[in-house]
């Protein structure tokens, strides 16, 4: 039902784009129509397929980096309360600068490889993350954490067996914003500085008014995204069905 | 572990800066079964978190007791404790809901034996696997119950552990609960007077605001009592009445 769904609000806005550039019969280099952009996108399918390789790399590894990190701060941030209290804010101000301003120090730090894109996904996406899990642990049922305590549980045995476990459908929504942003967040740091990548591959087309390959390579991050959302949803669903 | 009593002497306790009960004075008997009744709101539940101990993990909750066992030893690690709902872990099976103690206190793997056979005596061995979710209100019941006894304590404290079931289940694990924690010190809360009657050697009646506690009633003979009873529907009224006066005072 979803998929079908999703099918019919994809077809009524290809549809749309349509009848915008029929109706004010706008050139291709301002925005060229779907049949353009499908026909940029097969035969440059080898083109594109080569250079969505490093950018899933590093959109994947920037999301285990984050998962990695993000849950490790929201531990933190509830097992030492003092701890926690400064390292909110320390959070906040991350989020709060733009990632566009601090990729291109990310690359004179880390060079134009991939690492500085890693980092540029991982800084995106770790705060949904930190913040989904944080907020999991903190509502952990009081009468569950009671329960345990009366059976003799510790703090670090209670965290395992029932403060983490009471999270997960928490972190859950956090890691399905994660995946999502996840392309976009390493498209932003090839943006910025690189030799590869869909993110280096739009930026070319840009500068030679191909904007039909940009939205070609647009629709490959789309599905990219899709698909990552759908597989870590569907993994979600199976390893957390109490959610 | 043996079956001690239970002594609460002037207990007071204040919900932001709300008095809910106070000089609070009563008795639970030795491997009896003691109930405290009363009407929704009047602090049953709050009294047998004190008892466990949980009260002083709420905010704005001011305690004031003198709890004592006859004994001399401490509660602590001797409780069993089943809430008013089945606060059963979703994540977990049927039968690592049961091991749940066993786990938090990271104890051996035999226990898996006495489980399965806890949930056999409870009538769920054929469900060890299943989740919670896909259990009845009742067998969910019946899970709390094989946890509370894995944890072999002599001191079960129970918050209206029947509330949410049919008659027909209530009267089934009432039997159940009787034949099972035999033996045992037992608190049982609750606001249904012919339960507190048909299940418990004596029976307090908690009422008012702030809330206070009668000298406590003993029924005759020995539980599990007939409903039908001329003396227990007597006695039924009498709490009734009492409740209602309670109520309006």
């Amino acid at each position: 039902m979803m998929l079908l769904r999703g099918v019919s609000a994809l077809v009524i806005l290809v549809v749309l784009w349509q009848c915008v550039v029929s109706l004010f019969q706008l050139p291709p280099y301002i925005l060229p129509g779907p049949i353009l952009v499908f026909h940029a996108f097969a035969s440059q399918f080898p083109l594109i397929a080569q250079q969505s390789l490093p950018t899933i790399t590093e959109a994947l590894l920037g999301f285990s980096l984050a998962l990695i990190i993000g849950c490790l701060a929201a531990l933190v941030m509830a097992l030492f309360r003092p701890l926690g209290l400064w390292l909110m804010p320390l959070l906040i101000i991350s989020q709060a600068i733009p990632t566009f301003a601090i990729a291109p120090i990310l690359v004179l730090w880390l060079g134009y490889g991939v690492a500085s894109k890693i980092i540029t996904t991982m800084i995106m996406l770790f705060f949904p993350i930190t913040s989904a899990c944080f907020d999991g642990l903190r509502a952990t049922n009081l009468e569950w954490l009671l329960l345990g305590k009366t059976m003799g549980g510790n703090k670090w045995r209670l965290l395992w067996h029932i403060r983490l476990p009471a999270a997960l459908p928490r972190l859950a929504s956090g890691i399905r914003v994660a995946a999502v942003m996840a392309p976009m967040g390493a498209v932003v740091g090839e943006w910025v500085g690189s030799s590869k990548g869909l993110g280096y591959l739009m930026l070319n087309a840009n500068a030679r008014m191909e904007i039909d390959m940009m939205f070609a390579a647009l629709i490959a991050i789309i599905a990219f995204a899709l698909i990552l959302y759908f597989s870590v949803d569907a993994l979600l669903k199976r390893y957390i069905p109490w959610q | 572990m043996t079956a001690c009593s239970i002594h609460i002497k002037n207990a007071h306790l204040a919900y932001k800066q709300q008095v809910l009960f106070s000089d609070l004075t009563f008795e639970i008997a030795g491997g009896q079964w003691t109930a405290v009744l009363g009407p929704s709101g009047v602090g049953k539940s709050t009294l047998i978190k004190m008892i466990t101990g949980h009260v002083q993990h709420y905010k704005d909750c001011q305690v004031e007791a003198n709890i004592t066992t006859s004994d001399g030893q401490p509660l602590e690690g001797r409780i069993a404790y089943m809430g008013q709902s089945d606060l059963l872990m979703p994540w977990l099976s049927v039968l690592d809901n049961v091991l749940l103690g066993e786990r938090l206190r990271a104890n051996g793997r035999q226990a898996k034996t006495k489980a399965k056979a806890l949930l056999e005596e409870v009538g769920l061995g054929k469900h060890v696997h299943e989740r919670p979710h896909a259990l009845s209100g009742g067998m969910r019941q019946r899970v709390a119950l094989a946890r509370t006894l894995m944890e072999a304590r002599p001191i079960v404290l129970m918050d209206e552990p029947f509330s949410a079931l049919d008659a027909i289940t209530r009267l089934r694990l009432q039997d159940l609960f009787m034949q099972t924690l035999k033996g045992k010190t037992v608190l049982l809360i609750t606001h249904d007077p012919l339960e507190a009657l048909r299940m418990c050697h004596q029976v307090f009646v908690m009422s008012g605001k702030p809330a206070k506690i009668n000298e406590g009633i003993k029924p005759p003979g020995e539980p599990l009592r007939a409903l039908d009873d001329d003396a227990i529907l007597h006695l039924q009224g009498a709490l009734l009445s009492h409740l209602t006066q309670g109520e309006e005072t």
